[in-house]
């Protein structure tokens, strides 16, 4: 009998759970289903030099970033600091810069004055690359393998944390595998 | 002053639908799958809206990407599997039936099925209790009651 007067009590618990769970998610955080997946080609100029092109294909064999970024996009100024500082420590590093839907200029602007930690800057003005990667918000970055498969995604700005604990390791390891 | 203020918000909302791109169908066909498609896919910056009402830029490309594929003449089925390769299954408004969206479809009938069978016996208990709950002795205190209230009466 007196059972019974708890399992409501019980009932209430679980869906307490079950809310505290769904406060802590963020729902900007959409899963990728490009992961595990052959990072989508494109063929787009590069920033400073617009008569080069860059394609993913170029980078076959070697572990890659791509960081999309805008200079229109108040949040990748705030990761800016940390990629400049991630690559001047560990210049062995591929970062690549996606500029999304940005002018040229402003761009090359913002990277001479907040400084450049791109290997290579390649320009998106239309966002249909980014469309192809799933981009839906500045900044994010992709991690990919010697393969050619994007193996992570962030969504939104990396800090020192991410970059140390999360990023950094990732690539220690997807640099020790065969290609 | 009130009417400052509204006229400014009559040019306020003008500016908001100026951002909604026309475009020209080739047959009221392709319009109207083009409506329901665009109605269908849901915008990742405003993920409560969907990409036919939203005013952000992604939304705007994605409804581009879709006038595109429509006057290539991709089939509806070929829009949807393009947008759930790049944003996932969230980007559909109505998730599709798969393992990992059996609980989303299956709990409103396992919900209300409980719920049913849970009142089903509560109903049940309480039938058997209002005729099994009286003793004779109950039974018999119960006329002698009822009876007093009669001969009272009379």
């Amino acid at each position: 009998m007196k059972l019974r007067f708890l399992l409501p009590l019980g009932a209430f618990m679980i869906l307490v759970v079950f809310l505290a769970i769904g406060l802590k998610l963020d729902p900007h955080d959409v899963p990728s289903p490009l992961i595990d997946k052959a990072a989508p080609a494109f063929t787009l100029p590069q920033l400073h030099e617009p008569q080069k092109n860059f394609s993913p294909a170029d980078m076959k064999g070697k572990v890659w970033l791509l960081n999309v970024w805008a200079s229109w996009c108040a949040s990748c100024r705030q990761e800016h600091v940390y990629f400049t500082e991630f690559a001047k420590a560990n210049p062995s590093i591929n970062l690549m810069g996606l500029n999304y839907k940005d002018e040229s200029d402003a761009a090359m602007q913002w990277l001479v004055r907040l400084g450049n930690p791109y290997k290579i800057s390649i320009t998106d003005k239309d966002g249909m690359a980014g469309l192809d990667w799933g981009v839906y918000g500045v900044p994010e970055t992709f991690v990919i393998d010697k393969k050619g498969i994007v193996r992570h995604k962030q969504t939104g700005p990396v800090d020192p944390t991410i970059l140390q604990t999360l990023i950094m390791p990732l690539i220690e390891k997807l640099n020790l595998e065969e290609m | 002053m009130k009417k400052l203020l509204l006229s400014l918000l009559l040019l306020q909302s003008l500016n908001a639908f100026a951002e909604i791109e026309i475009y020209q169908f080739k047959t009221p066909e392709l319009e109207l799958r083009y409506q329901t498609l665009t109605e269908e896919l849901r915008c990742l910056v405003c993920q409560n809206q969907n990409i036919a009402d939203s005013h952000a830029e992604l939304a705007q490309d994605l409804r581009r990407k879709v006038y595109e594929k429509l006057n290539t003449g991709e089939s509806n089925d070929q829009i949807i599997d393009y947008m759930t390769e790049r944003y996932g299954d969230f980007v559909l408004y109505r998730p599709p039936f798969n393992v990992k969206t059996l609980i989303l479809w299956i709990a409103p009938v396992l919900t209300l099925l409980i719920g049913g069978i849970g009142f089903w016996s509560l109903l049940k208990r309480r039938e058997t209790n209002i005729t099994e709950q009286l003793s004779d002795s109950e039974r018999a205190h119960l006329n002698e009651l009822l009876h007093a209230k009669t001969s009272d009466k009379t």
